[in-house]
Order: C-alpha cells, then sequence, then structure tokens
C-alpha cells in the first residue's frame, strides 16, 4: 500500500537524519540534517492524513525554526570546537537504550483498542475527496463546551513574552 | 504487515531516545537545543498517531490540537533560547555548556 511505503521511507529518514545530527562533527552540517529530520516528520504527519500540521510543521520548524538555529550557529561558530561528546557520553547511551527499549516494548506489548475511521470519513477517502482537517481544528479549539480556547490566548500571549525577551535578550546595551 | 498506531509510537519513541542522548551528551548549547526540537518532534507524532488512531473521528482532532500547542512552545523556546546562548557567547566568548557554570557552588 502507498501510505505504507511512505510510512517506512519517511521513518528511515527520519531516524537516520536524527542519527546524523548527533553524531555529526560539524555543527553547521548538523543544522542542515535537522532540516531533513523536520521534512521526514512533516511526511509523517501527511500519512497520518494530518495535512494542516504538515503545513504547519513544514512552515514553522522548516521555515522559521531551522533558520534561527543556523543563525546562532552561524553567530556562535566554534569552528575548531566542533560538536563533540561529553563526558556523560557512555552513562547516556546507557540509559537512552534502557528508555528506548522499554518505549519499544510498551509500544508492541499493549494491546491497543482498534477503533476504525467513521463510515462517511472513510467513503471521503474512497470517493477521492478527503475533507482537510482545517476546520475539525478550529472547532475543536474554539469549542464552547470543551475547547481550547484559554490555552488559545495564553499561547499569543506567550509568542509575544518570548518576541519581547528574544530582543531585550541579545539587545546592545 | 500493516502500518499501525504501534510503528508510529515506535518510531515516536525511537525520535525520543536519539534526541534525549545528544540533549544529555552534547558540549554545544545549540547542539542540545536542536536535540531538545527532536525530542518536541516525537512528542508530536505520538500526539496525533493516537488521535489518529485512536480517535479516528475527523470532529474530535484533540491530538492535532495539542500537537500545534507544543509547536507554539517550541517556536518561543527556540527563540528565547537561541537568545539566551549568542548572549552567553557575547558575554563568555563560548557556547560550551561545561563553561556556563557561574552559579555553581
Amino acid at each position: 500500500m502507498g501510505v505504507d511505503i511512505a510510512f517506512w521511507i519517511m521513518a528511515a529518514l527520519a531516524v537516520g537524519a536524527a542519527i546524523s545530527v548527533i553524531a555529526s562533527r560539524d555543527l553547521f552540517r548538523a543544522a542542515l540534517l535537522l532540516v531533513l529530520c523536520f521534512f521526514a516528520v512533516a511526511g509523517i504527519y501527511a500519512t497520518l492524513s494530518a495535512d494542516f500540521l504538515a503545513i504547519a510543521q513544514v512552515l514553522i520548524y522548516v521555515g522559521a525554526v531551522a533558520v534561527l538555529v543556523i543563525f546562532a550557529v552561524m553567530l556562535t561558530r566554534q569552528v575548531k570546537r566542533g560538536n563533540p561528546f561529553n563526558k556523560f557520553a557512555f552513562p547516556a547511551f546507557f540509559l537512552c537504550g534502557l528508555l528506548m527499549a522499554g518505549f519499544i516494548f510498551v509500544a508492541i506489548d499493549t494491546s491497543w483498542p482498534a477503533v476504525e475511521p467513521a463510515a462517511e470519513v472513510v467513503q471521503e477517502f474512497v470517493d477521492g475527496n478527503p475533507q482537510p482537517t482545517t476546520n475539525a481544528i478550529a472547532g475543536v479549539i474554539f469549542d464552547k463546551d470543551f475547547g481550547f480556547l484559554l490555552p488559545f490566548e495564553i499561547a499569543a500571549a506567550l509568542l509575544l513574552a518570548a518576541v519581547i525577551g528574544a530582543i531585550a535578550l541579545v539587545r546592545e546595551k | 504487515m500493516d502500518v499501525g498506531l504501534t510503528h508510529y509510537l515506535v518510531l515516536s519513541g525511537i525520535l525520543f531516545c536519539i534526541g534525549l542522548y545528544g540533549a544529555l551528551a552534547k558540549h554545544n548549547a545549540v547542539g542540545i537545543l536542536m536535540c531538545i526540537e527532536i525530542m518536541l518532534n516525537a512528542v508530536n507524532i505520538a500526539a496525533v498517531a493516537f488521535s489518529r488512531f485512536l480517535a479516528p473521528d475527523v470532529v474530535v482532532l484533540t491530538g492535532h490540537v495539542f500537537a500545534l500547542f507544543v509547536m507554539v512552545v517550541a517556536a518561543a523556546e527556540a527563540a528565547v533560547g537561541l537568545a539566551i546562548v549568542i548572549t552567553l557567547y557575547r558575554n563568555r566568548e563560548t557556547v560550551d555548556v561545561e563553561d556556563a557554570d557561574s552559579m555553581k557552588g
């Protein structure tokens, strides 16, 4: 099936790029590999039929966060130091390996309830006319009873505070 | 074998642990911030996968909304974190987290 093949390609790309970000000696190359990892995660969202999130991932992560990271790499370039491991490399590797084994065991061992998509959703896909998720997401955020209006407003204030804080931090005295 | 919830959760766990390893085992503050972004992406994959497979009704997309809020917080964190790194570099001529120890006892 096409979606399965897309999942395997994107998963391999994401994991490979993430490992390369860690392993790369050159920090600038690590930043570019991070962009590749973000793109692969956007593809994973697409295989989950999360169209709005896939576009938001490309716009926010690839468009904004990656540019910020590359700016920071350029402004703080320490060519001789590179991107080495510190003295916790071995214990951290042990801990993360253990944690990863735990995650994989739990994900495989748990019998997740198999819920099938609603009939009309399946029919929309069969007709080749799936509805975009944008309206549905807005419906969830702005719902009167179980919505996320307060978190939405807090997120707006948080972004404003972050922008002002970042400007205040790097301003020349 | 069809790709299901388990595959997405395993992928999410692997990405999270790669990011955690990088965040724990790196010297460079910018590299640590990159690894934290990878961890946040891994969590987003898990949230969207749960939303897709355990609540597949198109009207209930709470997992998508969670992922959006994580993206907002990640963007704010990247802006402030990188500003702090640049200020550190300006004042101490280093981005090595081991050298930023002036509050150490």
